[in-house]
């Protein structure tokens, strides 16, 4: 029989909106956590008119892009900017959650009355974690931002891409992706020290600061050696071959090959039928290969046109050479691994239907997650979290939410 | 904040450490964070030592900026785990231990007679976190994967890259950074519930599926709208027009995304005021009195014209040409707008925010009688035990302290492990 799972008790009001704090917030639900996600009708998160929408018809509740980063939440709204729903905000906090996440511009929580120092007077045990592109201080921490551009501010455009031409931007909001985890570490280590001591905290989280991590030996080299990492393709100073290759098919058919060492590149060798060329002394040691790999990719590509990018990865893979096919959406969605994972989990959503989210990376042999409840629409469980869980009267719900508080 | 004096938030603990560049940063996270980790390397070192770039560009096993950067804050010691004694030396460790963390191929452990299930008869409560391309089970569970690969398989190659070549890497790839990343969540999390109910468990983390993470909704796209979305060098569409992510400027490139609706009404009247003061308004003439609400009422970004999109888009080259990245990021802080350089290396290194932030650290590095910078704490917490307690571990540099001071193993006994091979 199923444990319990880890953060069963655990309370969250769940203010932020975009990608870091809602998917972190998220895995603490799928982990246990109760969670209510607060927005407003007077500023949606930007991912729920974002695609993609179900049928292409947009609608404050069809996109994906919203649903997928705040299942298994409680979803409320308040119109933060007016009084009545500041105390019911404080209600939230000070009668019920353990934990508070935002992650509004500086200013904005202090506007409401709901920062950590005007919090934790009321509730000395608060853990508070926030997160900003740049964090909150400092003299860029005002600038609105988003992942889609701060993938170039941290580095990773300039480092992405062909040496003869233009930076290439990697896809998607990547700094959200790189810092979230981050945010549940933080979380869970404070949340394991107020275990320990009965002590709260603020955590301030900077997408900046995190991404910087990932770079870690380049920007030190720079720092110690004076050399700017540049772009280039997909080389690699430790492998080759290391590349994505054309394979049989139509269409956008690519194989990804990495032969990191000697024993590698003979099963390479022995994979691809031993031909005459991979005997050849212009390839026959990693040095020979990094400096003839021109010719090489060549050499591979002749082979992998002549198989689809399944056969040339399992060819390889036997083989003992790492090997992966480039995967489309629609392949990730079949892929044979991610699916006896149980990566793609079906929930059914009141306006999208049955749609496809994913859990943590990351599975426990005991107390495994679960993903309780599709996203909420706008203001679906306005009632259930005034009255169940703040034990509101029908008459005060009423006098919010005629006062516009619920809005 | 008493700064110096609260003990950090994860000391107590003590993780042993397994792993090899899969999973160095997940030890790292939490050894930086207080725990004492020992890393435990086969004697001669780990392989990934020899991971460049080096410092001052010497090719040494102790000089190596990948090594260095991702073992901060842990002692190390080294034990041949394929020996009999080196099983017995590791198990004894095992029993005062809170975790191991292990980056091996599923059921290499297992043929050690050191898997979870083996090591939980030792300590009942250790929490025991694996990192492996593909997860401990499934179709794929023993095949290989490096950063390209996992890169590959997750999605990330097929939206990356000019659409006239092949598909695309980031050149510094951080396929197991992130794996890392969300590994020492998974281990974090496993320890807390032990401390709610003293059982310990496996963690099993897969790169594929942390890679997966980063990719943004390539799943649902084709999901719900039965699009596949590909890539197109610095241009994307969500299934609309293609929008352009970067703009070549005077000296570089600058990060900005016209859209429409909410995005755009942050960044468009302040930028197209600026176009106007230097008369370089191109397309947009007919928008120079626009406000924000315009932008939101007027502009739905799914219903934009490529042709639109694309006469925008030439406005904002051409007004972008005569401007450098720091004239664009100054002008973007002063009014708000988002629109961000494309740093280098370099930027990142003299960046301001980070300087103001005091994000940089110096870390002692006594072997060379000098000081080096590293990257700071990812998040600043009021109960402020992050730091690096020193830098990473040369090889065996604890080994006397671990063998003799806590195992009590004799000067002889070292001796003969060390001549046996197995420290």
């Amino acid at each position: 029989m199923a444990k319990q799972r880890i953060f069963e008790g655990l309370k969250i009001a769940d203010f932020t909106w975009l990608g870091v704090g809602p998917i972190a917030m998220k895995f603490m639900a799928e982990m246990g956590a109760t969670v209510i996600h607060i927005e407003s009708h007077t500023r949606p998160d930007i991912c729920r008119v974002s695609p993609p929408y179900k049928d292409w018809q947009p609608g404050i509740n069809r996109s994906a892009f919203f649903a997928v980063y705040n299942d298994s939440k409680y979803g409320i709204t308040l119109n933060l900017r007016m009084p009545q729903a500041q105390e019911v905000a404080k209600r939230i906090i000070n009668n019920w959650a353990d934990v508070v996440a935002d992650a509004h511009l500086p200013g904005v929580m202090e506007s409401w009355g709901l920062d950590y120092e005007t919090l934790k007077k009321e509730k000395p045990d608060l853990i508070h974690v926030a997160t900003a592109l740049q964090g909150k201080t400092g003299p860029y921490g005002k600038m609105p931002g988003h992942g889609m551009v701060g993938v170039s501010l941290c580095g990773f455009t300039q480092l992405t891409g062909w040496p003869d031409r233009e930076p290439t931007v990697p896809f998607g909001a990547l700094t959200d992706f790189l810092t979230f985890p981050h945010m549940v570490t933080a979380l869970i280590a404070a949340l394991l020290y107020r275990k320990k001591t009965g002590k709260g905290q603020y955590i301030e989280i900077s997408q900046l600061e995190c991404s910087a991590q990932y770079l870690a030996p380049p920007i030190m080299d720079y720092m110690i050696n004076g050399r700017i990492l540049t772009r280039m393709g997909n080389r690699s100073p430790h492998a080759a071959p290391h590349a994505v290759y054309r394979c049989r098919g139509e269409g956008e058919k690519w194989c990804a090959i990495v032969v990191s060492n000697e024993e590698e590149w003979d099963n390479f060798c022995r994979a691809i039928g031993n031909p005459e060329w991979s005997r050849d002394t212009r390839f026959a040691t990693f040095q020979a290969r990094k400096e003839n790999e021109e010719e090489l990719d060549l050499l591979v590509e002749e082979w992998t046109t002549e198989h689809s990018p399944e056969e040339v990865m399992r060819l390889l893979q036997e083989a003992g050479v790492a090997a992966g096919m480039v995967e489309s959406g629609e392949d990730l969605v079949a892929d044979p691994q991610l699916n006896h994972r149980g990566t793609h989990v079906i929930l059914e959503h009141p306006e999208i239907g049955q749609h496809i989210y994913q859990p943590p990376p990351y599975r426990f042999s005991k107390t495994p997650h679960e993903l309780t409840m599709p996203a909420p629409c706008l203001g679906q469980h306005n009632e259930y979290v005034l009255k169940e869980i703040l034990g509101m009267s029908d008459d005060e719900v009423a006098d919010l939410l005629i006062a516009g508080a619920l809005e | 904040m008493d700064k110096g004096k609260q003990e950090a938030v994860l000391s107590g603990y003590r993780i042993l450490d397994l792993t090899n560049d899969k999973g160095h940063y997940c030890s790292k996270v939490l050894a930086d964070l207080g725990a004492d980790v020992i890393k435990i390397e086969p004697p001669g070192g780990d392989p990934s030592r020899n991971i460049g770039p080096f410092y001052r560009d010497i090719p040494d096993p102790e000089k190596s900026l990948y090594w260095w950067a991702y073992n901060t804050s842990k002692r190390g010691i080294t034990l041949n785990l394929e020996s009999d004694q080196g099983k017995d030396i590791f198990r004894r460790l095992v029993k005062n231990a809170d975790a191991v963390v292990e980056s091996s191929p599923p059921g290499y452990m297992d043929r050690l007679g050191l898997g979870y299930t083996a090591l939980s008869e030792i300590n009942p409560d250790i929490v025991v976190t694996s990192i492996t391309p593909f997860g401990q089970t499934g179709p794929y569970k023993d095949w290989k994967a490096d950063d390209l690969v996992g890169w590959a398989m997750a999605g990330q190659a097929y939206v990356t890259g000019d659409d006239d070549r092949p598909p695309c890497q980031i050149s510094f790839p951080h396929g197991y950074l992130v794996t890392g990343s969300h590994a020492a969540s998974g281990t974090l999390a496993a320890l807390y519930y032990r401390e709610c109910s003293g059982e310990g468990q496996h963690v099993d983390v897969s790169m594929q599926e942390a890679v997966l993470w980063t990719t943004l909704l390539l799943v649902q796209f084709w999901d719900i709208m039965k699009i596949n979305l590909f890539r197109a060098g610095s241009r994307r569409s969500m299934g609309t027009a293609l929008f352009r992510l970067a703009f070549p400027c005077k000296d570089g490139h600058v990060g900005f995304l016209v859209a429409g609706g909410q995005l755009a009404s942050i960044t468009m009247p302040p930028l197209i005021k600026w176009m106007a003061e230097e008369g370089m308004l191109g397309a947009f003439e007919d928008k120079k009195d626009w406000e924000a609400r315009d932008w939101i009422e007027k502009v739905d970004a799914m219903a934009l014209t490529q042709e639109t999109v694309d006469a925008w888009e030439n406005s904002l080259l051409n007004f972008f040409a005569t401007k450098t990245k720091t004239e664009i990021y100054e002008k973007a802080r002063e009014k708000s707008m988002i629109i961000y350089p494309v740093s280098t290396t370099k930027d990142l290194a003299e960046n301001v925010q980070l300087k103001t932030r005091d994000f940089y650290v110096g870390v002692e590095h006594p072997e060379l009688g000098e000081t080096i910078t590293y990257m700071g704490s990812p998040y600043k917490m009021t109960v402020d035990s992050w730091s690096i307690r020193r830098r990473a571990p040369l090889i065996g540099e604890h080994n006397k302290e671990i063998y003799d001071g806590e195992l009590g193993l004799s000067q002889a006994d070292m001796r003969l492990l060390k001549e046996a091979g197995v420290i």
